[in-house]
């Protein structure tokens, strides 16, 4: 103890200036703006170089977490999204179509799900038999023909895509009203096969092909696409490749379109077949 | 001793006061700020005990700064140059020794040690005290430039003060 207090007492200069220089820069660093906001900087910017670098390297570690964080941040937004409530977007509007005297409801719809690249490719839309939907029903949008309703719950129905093998429909050319069995090929997503045009039709590269309004499905003059080369076949047929003028990987809103005298056309035809 | 303590208080009020109302004033060519307060640290008697220097120091700043509104700038200057007097003091020591009695002034140590003597802490206490002012070292020459030429100017000041001292004792 006395040893210790003689070696205080022989440095207490030394002790004494440390004291009140300590002292004094902090009288200086507390009192004044600027050198305050220098120390700051100073020992932020030195931290702050050493926090990123072991941020940096943690960050490795926590991948997966943050991984599945996200993902479930992600389906949080999702839901939160006003896509997710079914606000009542429905528009509905009846068209009298004076020559023919028929009547066709159009209600708007957005595609939730789509797809191009399979073989058998089909849509899914927002809209269910709530808002009138019913299998076989028409859906188009703005610039063609997109598909049949197949299935439908209550919120949302299933089309099947013109790009479907199984689909099938009645298209003609515009200018001469010859018509055939368009279907899909498989291959391209932008071009149908339009086949059984008999040889002695007149057609040119270009003219528009539209639907026939044979089935009850379409009205009729629908646009398709237009014709991008043909060839003969079989002897007597045509087959026509037709350039598709909606984009089906740009698709968003569609139509559907409801044929109101349908029951009654199909209720005709079938005593026919009797 | 004891008789030089009213001295010394006169001293510090004097120099404290042409400090602040005075030579704070000037400032030529944006450089040159002269600091002649510290002549108090450098004139205080040779058998000042060591802790009543840097107290002594620290107080000097204190009244600085509570003037110019800078508090610790000044102390801590002050502070450091009164850490440094006694090593100085015994580095240019006349050979034998310091007599009692004296000052360290140039009346009686002459104009060549008192020099030495007050060149090495004038320039301890301005360059101390210009780097806390920037607080930072980048323009480390700009703020060393200024140290020089400041230091220049206070001494300039401190060796004239020297000579009316000088005349104004031997008048008594």
């Amino acid at each position: 103890m006395r040893s210790l207090f003689d070696f205080l007492l022989r440095i207490h200069f030394l002790v004494l200036f440390i004291l009140m220089e300590v002292l004094s820069i902090i009288l200086l660093v507390n009192n004044n703006n600027f050198q305050q906001a220098a120390l700051v900087n100073f020992s932020r910017q030195i931290s702050g170089r050493y926090y990123t670098r072991a941020a940096n390297l943690k960050q490795y570690f926590s991948l997966a977490e943050q991984n599945r964080k996200l993902a479930e941040e992600n389906t949080q937004l999702l839901n939160a999204l006003e896509l997710k409530y079914k606000t009542d977007r429905t528009i509905t509007q009846i068209i009298n179509d004076t020559i023919y005297n028929k009547q066709y409801t159009y209600i708007l719809a957005q595609i939730i799900n789509n797809s191009v690249n399979n073989r058998h490719n089909y849509l899914t839309l927002n809209k269910g038999y709530l808002q009138g939907i019913k299998p076989e029903m028409a859906v188009i949008s703005q610039d063609g023909v997109i598909g049949i309703v197949k299935g439908v719950s209550k919120n949302y129905s299933t089309v099947l895509s013109m790009l479907n093998l199984d689909y099938k429909i009645s298209a003609k050319i515009k200018k001469n009203q010859y018509f055939g069995s368009l279907s899909w090929d498989g291959d391209d997503y932008r071009t149908v096969i339009l086949n059984e045009i008999p040889l002695h039709a007149d057609i040119l590269v270009g003219d528009s092909i539209v639907t026939s309004g044979y089935s009850s499905i379409y009205p009729e003059g629908i646009m398709i696409g237009t014709i991008l080369d043909f060839e003969e076949k079989g002897g007597s047929f045509y087959e026509i490749r037709v350039s598709l003028s909606a984009d089906f990987k740009k698709l968003y809103h569609v139509y559907i379109v409801g044929n109101i005298m349908r029951e009654e056309r199909l209720s005709l035809e079938e005593k026919l077949e009797e | 001793m004891i008789k030089v303590i009213p001295r010394y208080i006169i001293n510090f009020v004097v120099l404290v006061l042409v400090q602040v109302l005075i030579l704070n004033n000037i400032q030529l060519g944006g450089f040159i700020n002269p600091y002649v307060y510290i002549l108090f640290i450098l004139i205080l008697p040779f058998e000042t005990p060591k802790w009543l220097l840097l107290v002594l120091g620290f107080l000097l700043g204190f009244a600085i700064d509570s003037f110019t509104n800078t508090l610790g700038m000044h102390s801590s200057a002050c502070v450091f140059m009164a850490f440094l007097r006694p090593f100085v003091l015994k580095m240019i020591s006349p050979r034998d020794g310091y007599e009692s009695e004296t000052l360290p002034m140039v009346k009686f140590y002459g104009l060549g040690w008192f020099l030495r003597y007050a060149v090495i802490l004038v320039f301890t206490h301005h360059l101390f005290l210009f780097y806390a002012e920037v607080f930072r070292f980048s323009d480390f020459f700009l703020t060393f430039f200024r140290v020089i030429l400041s230091s220049i100017f206070s001494l300039l000041i401190i060796f004239i003060s020297q000579y009316f001292y000088r005349s104004s004792t031997r008048r008594k």
